[in-house]
């Protein structure tokens, strides 16, 4: 209970604290918008009206990504920065309920991309927002945070060692949003990529989401999916961020001084 | 029993020199120090900037593993029981840093009690007694980032008392306060004192040691050099006479010159308005200052010279320009 407790306050303070972040709110909004703008006008050249749904529904996971990749290892490095790092693991509480938070926190943003993809595809491009399975869609998006909050939480166990991770951020953007189908059809994509995407929660939260608005595949099975991904990566995370903060311990990384 | 024990505690850092061809360095910022500190005692660590004085703070608190040598605090080991540590002490440094800026005092504060496992029933009594112990009281709904030097130092105090520690770290607590605000902190840490908490307090004010701590030690290059009452070290230096020598313009060849002339135990150099007062410490008896004003330059006024007895912070002084 206690455990829960500090989870949900931490979420709140967190998703607060970055919603009064102007530059974070602004680039979780304003990015995804640009891509879905382009993917519009390519779908919009040879395809149905259901796949400007599907461009939009990718676009926002996109943003959620994004949102997750930049605020795990942001929120790491702008928390050594400010001194918060240190203060949270001089704390009891173990750093993986300190973290997680967090990472939940910087996916929940995301839905501001999600929200902002619909509206600008629903205002200037017509793209009808007809949800074939409301109950399964409003599950699919809580599954989809957790499960990329959770992997956010892997990726954040080392920006606690590294202090220059956040190049690593850059490097998993694009490959991510490829590898997982948010862009374009896995279909396209050689053999040899599937395994990688299976294991990235991000192939089945869109998935999911986009099954559950389209009335297609089996939004649930992705679902499930979405959620023992996110056990797999708490147990995995939960591993690294014990290891690594001992080493960060040893190093002498948790300040800049 | 000590709280505070560490035997023979050691840090070393490691880093690189160099662009292309960059050389590993193993830097020594604690060398073996060894130190207790007994239930409800102020004690102090004192030393010039990069003495090691964080860096021991940060053992103890269980933020950085000790390279060697071993420390308990409340009988818990640091290393091994870092948790038991954690739940025990509370950490409040100086500066600007350590604090969520975007949100309030309140959002901080409630944030922070749930990190260190204050009950929900507990926490907003004890809020609000905190805010009131360092007097943020209706300012408390106001983001941090709007909040001056010595508030945001307040906060850090309430911060680190939300869950009752009956020890307490202060690194440097008054760093970068006006003098209002360090006296008025200097007061909340005496209240403390007071109310039984153990404190450790680390500081290059001498005055700030010398009025607070029950017992100091000096740290210099990673030792600790000396080690007693405020009064036991002011002994020291009890058969020390100290010349004081307004300069304007002295050049720091002139004032190296000083500093290796025969006789001469120790030199502190204070900047004042435009002038230098040079603090020179030797043994008492000797007459030396018609043989130092000839060791500097021509060119270089000299006012007020006078000969007194010596303070805390010259025993400071020269216990830590001793090699």
């Amino acid at each position: 209970m206690a455990v829960l407790r500090l989870i949900w306050a931490g979420w709140r303070f967190h998703v607060k604290s970055l919603t009064l972040s102007g530059f974070f709110l602004l680039t979780s909004s304003v990015q995804p918008i640009l891509f879905a703008t382009m993917a519009y006008f390519m779908f919009r050249a040879g395809s149905s009206e259901q796949s400007l749904l599907y461009v939009a529904l990718g676009s926002g996971l996109m943003g959620i990504w994004s949102s997750t990749l930049f605020g795990s290892g942001g929120a790491i490095s702008w928390q050594r920065w400010q001194g918060t790092l240190e203060v949270s693991i001089a704390a009891p509480a173990p750093f993986v309920l300190v973290l997680i938070p967090i990472t939940l926190a910087t996916a929940t943003i995301g839905l501001y991309s999600l929200t902002a993809t619909l509206l600008w595809g629903k205002l200037f491009f017509d793209v009808p927002f007809e949800i074939a399975h409301p109950l399964l869609f409003a599950l699919s998006i809580p599954a989809t945070i957790l499960g990329l909050g959770m992997l956010g939480l892997v990726l954040a166990a080392s920006f606690i060692l590294y202090r220059n991770a956040n190049a690593l951020s850059n490097l998993l953007e694009f490959p991510v949003w490829l590898v997982t189908g948010l862009l374009v059809p896995l279909s396209l994509f050689p053999g040899w990529v599937r395994p990688i995407s299976w294991v990235l929660a991000p192939t089945w939260g869109v998935r999911a989401i986009r099954d559950s608005a389209l009335g297609e595949g089996a939004p649930l099975a992705a679902i499930g999916m979405c959620l023992a991904l996110a056990a797999c990566y708490f147990v995995i995370g939960t591993v690294l961020i014990g290891h690594f903060e001992r080493l960060a311990r040893e190093r002498a990384t948790l300040s800049l001084t | 029993m000590a709280v505070i024990e560490a035997a023979e505690l050691r840090r070393t850092y490691r880093t690189t020199t160099g662009t292309i061809r960059r050389r590993r360095l193993d830097v020594e910022a604690v060398r073996g120090i060894s130190f207790e500190v007994a239930e409800g005692e102020l004690f102090g660590l004192l030393g010039p900037n990069g003495a090691g004085k964080t860096t021991t703070i940060k053992m103890l608190i269980t933020l950085l593993v000790p390279s060697g040598g071993s420390a308990r605090v409340l009988g818990f080991d640091v290393v091994r029981q870092a948790r038991e540590v954690r739940r025990r002490v509370g950490y409040v440094f100086g500066g600007d840093r350590g604090v969520y800026e975007r949100l309030s005092a309140l959002d901080n504060l409630r944030y922070f009690a749930e990190l260190y496992g204050v009950p929900g029933r507990e926490q907003k009594p004890r809020i609000a007694e905190l805010l009131e112990l360092v007097g943020l009281t209706g300012r408390e709904k106001e983001r941090v980032e709007g909040y001056s030097r010595g508030m945001r130092q307040r906060l850090h105090i309430a911060r680190g008392l939300l869950h009752d520690p009956p020890v307490v770290f202060f690194d440097e607590p008054t760093i970068g306060l006006d003098p209002v605000g360090a006296r008025e902190l200097r007061g909340t840490i005496a209240s403390l004192r007071e109310a039984g908490k153990t404190i450790l307090l680390t500081t290059h004010y001498m005055f700030e040691a010398d009025q607070l701590c029950d017992r100091i030690a000096v740290i210099a290059k990673g030792k600790i050099v000396a080690e007693g009452t405020p009064r036991d070290l002011k002994r020291s230096v009890a058969d020390l006479t100290v010349l004081e020598i307004e300069a304007f313009g002295a050049s720091a060849e002139a004032i190296e010159r000083i500093r290796r002339a025969p006789g001469v135990t120790a030199v502190a150099v204070e900047e004042r308005d435009h002038a230098q007062v040079l603090h020179v410490s030797s043994p008492r008896g000797t007459e030396l200052a018609q043989q130092l004003l000839g060791e500097l330059d021509g060119g270089t006024r000299v006012g007020r010279v006078v000969t007194r007895e010596p303070t805390l912070e010259d025993a400071y002084v020269a216990l830590v320009t001793e090699e």
